[in-house]
């Protein structure tokens, strides 16, 4: 016989999906929201997102090749999605170096050590972007008006950051959001922040996307951002004077672009629906206790940080439904 | 300032004998006893965790040992007698001398012996390719050539040929602890006995089918023909299911079995080369000797001797 | 809204080539080889002996207990030889070679294509010729089918199902046999439904053959205790549990049988064996094949006496094609692929899949991102991801508590993995060594 058949088990069908076109396809949905920094902080996104990608990207080839010695996996797209995350995530006056250092702690610190693609716990563009947070708290801080690019040096707080300190000064909750943009605004993106979190619409357009594609269900981003509506809601029920109202902790900060992109990265969320709606409840009321009592305005890298931190445990203890996990029913009905 | 210290000091103090107190209770509470032999046992054992006893591990092994109180079914084949003798002294006990072994592939269905029929595209498992059937050869009892023995060894002292897609046991290296022997789906290594300057003999085939089938699928299977069993003077061959097999407590190394079989599936290594001519066998011997030393150049210590 | 079940299931590209072809009856082999364990349980035991004479329809083979099935010859002829012959597993298995002379049939089988739908049996009568025609389960899964009919003490069948569902992509042999023998299919569901003593029946197509569903429905209109339930694509509906839980909504407890929720599910071809069985005294030695492929030339649906090697088949379809790379034993989901052609068709042999070299050869695995889509598709609710870690890792106690015995092997996991990691591989390694397990535990 000339010819050998292949053999090999069942299925012998594939869906055709890839990790590739996962990790592309989350590039992909991040780009209304990147169109949209262009638009407002000019080409100094496209320079922090240019370098953030590169410098992950070259880390995890340098450390695959020379340290782990194993074949370059870089076009898998893993990296440059983290570079992307990293740089959505930082002010768009950030200098390039503490952009390279950002990436050197996601990449190298966050990611390769505990075995690369699929094994880090944490969500290595967060690792990265907290990292520099607390070394560059400056930097990583103050933000250029939106919407003024061409002009250095002028600097604005987020509304998150301006009710905070209005709120230390003593000055009613209702008095500060007078001060700041309608809530119409912030939803569409008209406010200083991080690069990619300022627009809702356009974080919601990509989600969007990932839900028609497939490439995330709905269970985190949904989870997160009802529990954080209620649990905000339930405060600023109790006295409107102190809190803010649920819509204005929905727009504002990073918990679009956290519920859409961050908590939904794959490897480091549960792996089952009940989980997921677990995990994605936790970072809701975790962002809104730092938001209300933490010494930081904005607390969702940190909420994402401390649920990712669960989710072996959610893993391991809740488990999805089982077919035929009922009692044996009766069959002389 | 002082009160501040003191007061500091004291109440770490009581807080320290506080705790003291309570986990004194309850040490006392949950006290287990355990037979310091048991510790000593295992630090006598090497400490790989192999398994080869039979055991989850070295502490599980020292158990039996202690609990036992003899050493009749217990043997770590990796620390050998010396080990076994040390575990007897702690135990006051003698224990029993055993013959060192080692693991042997009996398979020779390389690619040019044992053509494939099919290409297998699944996992390099040989568990997972021996659940879905027969294996990428016409012959169902040979190597699947996936490794699972290479990967269960903990002393790397099995390897995979990429030549002749086998595996092959560095003997040197090879403690017989029996972790390839249980990992193998197709129960082709055995562990022998092992002799002086590594040197063996044994039927590389473990091919049941009938003879016409069993060379049809591989030119070097045994086909059961029996004539190394009448050649043996040693009742050390017997012949089940077409296949015949060679006791390696039995056998004296003699050799005449390997130059009769006509299928070249009796294998020996690390002898020196034979005399062209060898008196006792006036015609059987010239037309082998050099084929069946073939083997040998595959194997990389055979140099040495 | 259509019905379907409810935990996981994916939508594999359909395939169906050959929907449309109908069946043709292919030419009769030289000679056949019949293997006498056609069927889970024991096999068989051959009762024929070289150079006995034999007629179509001959017993040749007998059943060696209750979980066990009779063999016919399939062809008229001389007995070769008893011997072993190659099977898809690649192990030997026992059968008997028969030489082909002319086509004479055992008298009793009434060979006329006229409907007989007048049924004057009782159901021990039914269950007694069903039982002696040696009918298994022809989806593949080969159960002999008087054991399904034949409820253990205590459990009392209340529904029948029967399964048009053919989930698998490619296979058209039931959608065929629908179109073209519904008068006969529903004479079938009434012996089913007589030898089981139930009085309901219904028949579950899934919404990709409407043609199917509305001829049916047109037969079964006629009697108000058969129903047809239109059903959404998705695969693995034609699994037992599934279809009960869509048709019927009730879930079969984890490790039961079926019969725990009263439901009873036969096949198409089944349900059209017994029909030819119980009324025209046919014992099973033909099945219908689907013979189909990207680069088969005719995709065709035959009509085959068991023992015809597939070679045969392939060559009536139009011949191998050049590029062949892989040929599979039924439905690309859960088929067993053939290492040569020289393998008979037998009676679990619902398709011949004919598939390019370049769809035969797996993509490169990748490492598990974690994406959770294993668990989303699983229909039996289980964690495909952690059963592969755990089979790697050889825990096999873990394995266990994990319900690792409830996988129905569907494939849909390695199906939808984007890491294209081998699951139902090492799951299924985990299924034998965790059986294994079991049956040692029991005295």
């Amino acid at each position: 016989m000339g010819k050998l058949f292949t053999i090999s088990p069942s299925p012998h069908v594939h869906s055709g999906d890839s990790v590739n076109k996962i990790m592309y396809g989350v590039i992909l949905a991040l780009l209304p929201a990147f169109i949209w920094s262009v638009m407002m902080f000019g080409l100094d996104s496209v320079r922090v997102t240019l370098i953030a990608v590169a410098a992950c990207v070259a880390f995890e080839l340098l450390i695959q090749k020379f340290i782990l010695k194993v074949k370059p996996q870089i076009a898998d797209g893993s990296a440059a999605l983290t570079g992307v995350l990293l740089a959505f995530n930082v002010p768009a006056s950030v200098p390039s170096w503490m952009l390279i250092v950002g990436a050197l702690v996601s990449i190298g610190i966050a990611k390769m050590p505990f075995g690369g693609l699929g094994n880090n716990p944490f969500n290595p563009a967060l690792v990265g972007r907290v990292f520099m947070l607390i070394s560059f708290p400056v930097n990583m801080t103050s933000w250029p008006v939106a919407g003024s690019f061409g002009v250095d040096a002028v600097t604005a707080a987020t509304p998150l950051a301006l009710l905070k300190e209005g709120i230390k000064s003593g000055q009613p909750v209702v008095e500060i959001l007078k001060g700041l943009p309608a809530n119409m605004d912030l939803f569409l993106g008209n406010m200083g922040g991080s690069l990619g979190e300022i627009s809702a619409l356009a974080l919601l357009l990509g989600g969007v996307f990932m839900l028609i594609r497939k490439i995330i269900t709905w269970h985190i981003p949904v989870s997160v951002m009802v529990s954080a509506a209620i649990f905000s809601g339930i405060f600023w029920l109790i006295d409107p004077t102190k809190f803010a109202d649920p819509i204005f902790h929905l727009v504002t900060g990073g918990l679009m672009l956290g519920a859409f992109f961050m908590a939904t990265d794959m490897v480091t969320s549960p792996m089952n629906p009940k989980a997921q709606i677990i995990f994605g409840a936790g970072i809701g009321i975790l962002t809104i206790l730092i938001r209300f009592w933490g010494a930081y305005p904005e607390g969702v890298s940190f909420a994402i940080l401390i649920m990712n931190a669960l989710v072996p445990l959610l893993n391991r203890y809740v488990k999805p439904k089982r077919f035929g996990e009922v009692k044996i029913q009766s069959t002389k009905g | 300032m002082t009160t501040i210290i003191l007061y500091t000091v004291l109440t770490l103090s009581i807080i320290g004998v506080l705790s003291a107190i309570i986990l004194y209770f309850v040490a006392q509470k949950f006290k287990v006893y355990e037979d310091p032999r048991i510790g000593q046992v295992e630090t006598a054992l090497p400490g790989a965790n192999c398994g080869g006893c039979g055991f989850a591990g070295c502490r599980a092994f020292a158990e039996a040992c202690v609990s036992k109180g003899e050493l009749a079914d217990l043997f770590c084949p990796v620390g050998g007698n010396d080990t076994m003798s040390g575990v007897a002294d702690i135990l006051g006990i003698v224990a029993e001398k055993k013959d060192p072994r080692v693991a042997v592939v009996r398979c020779n269905g390389t690619c040019e012996h044992r053509p494939k029929t099919n290409f297998f595209d699944g996992p390099v498992s040989c568990a997972i390719a021996s659940t879905l059937y027969s294996g990428d050869t016409g012959c169902q009892y040979g190597c699947l050539g996936c490794g699972d023995c290479v990967v269960s060894c903990d002393f790397d002292a099995i390897h995979m040929n990429p030549v002749t897609g086998l595996p092959e046991v560095d003997d040197e290296k090879c403690v017989a602890c029996g972790a390839c022997v249980r990992a193998c789906p197709k129960t082709l290594i055995e562990l022998r006995k092992k002799r002086p300057k590594d040197r063996k003999i044994y039927v590389s085939c473990r091919n049941q089918d009938k003879g016409g089938v069993a060379r049809k699928s591989c030119a070097v299977a045994c086909i059961g023909c029996s004539k190394c069993e009448k050649e043996c003077k040693f009742d050390a061959i017997t012949i089940a299911n077409n296949l015949a097999f060679i006791d390696s407590d039995k056998c004296t190394l003699c050799r005449k079995c390997v130059s009769v079989c006509p299928t070249n599936a009796i294998i020996e290594y690390n002898f020196p080369p034979r005399k062209v001519v060898v008196a006792e066998q006036p015609v059987s011997a010239p037309e082998k000797p050099i084929e069946v030393m073939v083997p040998i150049s595959t194997e990389p210590k055979s140099s040495e001797i | 809204m259509l019905k379907t079940f409810k935990i996981g299931g994916v939508h594999p590209a359909e395939n169906k080539l050959s929907a449309s072809k109908a069946i043709e009856v292919l030419a009769l082999p030289k000679t056949v080889f019949i293997p006498v364990g056609q069927h889970i349980g024991a096999p068989a035991e051959a009762i024929v002996k070289k150079g006995d004479k034999l007629m179509v329809g001959q017993l040749i083979a007998k059943s060696s207990g209750f979980v066990s099935a009779n063999i016919h010859s399939s062809v008229s002829g001389t007995v070769k030889k008893v011997e072993t012959g190659p099977d898809t597993s690649g192990y030997p298995k026992m059968g008997i070679y028969i030489d082909v002379e002319d086509d004479i049939w055992d008298e009793q089988i009434d060979r006329s294509a006229d409907l007989k739908s007048e049924i004057n049996l009782d159901s021990a009568a039914i269950l007694a010729k069903i039982q002696n025609a040696g009918i298994v389960g022809l989806g593949g899964a080969t159960f002999p089918t008087h054991v399904k009919l034949m409820p253990p003490k205590g459990m009392k069948a209340e529904v029948l199902l029967i399964n048009g569902v053919e989930c698998e992509p490619y296979l058209t042999s039931d959608h065929r046999m629908m179109l073209e023998h519904g008068e006969e299919l529903i004479v079938g569901v009434k012996l089913l439904m007589l030898a089981l003593n139930v009085d309901k029946a219904t028949i579950g197509i899934e919404n990709n053959k409407p043609d199917a569903i509305a001829k049916m429905s047109g037969l079964a209109a006629r009697h108000k205790n058969i129903s047809v339930i239109p059903l959404k694509v998705k695969y693995p509906q034609g699994g037992e549990k599934q279809l009960i839980k869509a048709v019927t909504g009730r879930e079969v407890p984890s490790g039961a049988l079926p019969i725990s929720v009263g439901a009873v599910v036969t096949n198409i071809a089944t349900t059209f064996a017994v029909y030819e069985a119980v009324q025209k005294n046919k014992p099973l030695f033909e099945r219908v094949v689907t013979v189909t492929g990207k680069t088969v030339k005719n995709p065709s649906n035959f009509k085959v006496r068991i023992g015809t090697t597939v070679s045969e088949l392939i060559e009536a379809a139009g011949g191998l094609p050049e590029n062949c790379g892989k040929i599979i034993n039924g439905g690309p989901m859960m088929g067993k692929a053939f290492a040569n052609t020289e393998i008979p068709v037998s009676k679990g042999t619902s398709g011949i899949l004919i598939m390019p070299e370049k769809e035969a050869k797996r993509s490169e695995t990748m490492p598990c991102i974690r994406c959770s889509r294993c668990v989303s598709v699983c229909p039996m609710g289980l964690e495909p991801f952690l059963l592969m870690t755990l089979s790697e890792r050889q825990v096999w106690e873990q394995l266990e508590t994990e319900k690792v015995m409830d996988c129905i092997e569907c494939g849909s996991c390695s199906y939808t993995c984007p890491a294209n990691r081998p699951l139902l591989d090492f799951i299924r390694l985990g299924k034998v060594k965790v059986g294994a397990l079991i049956r040692s535990r029991k005295p």
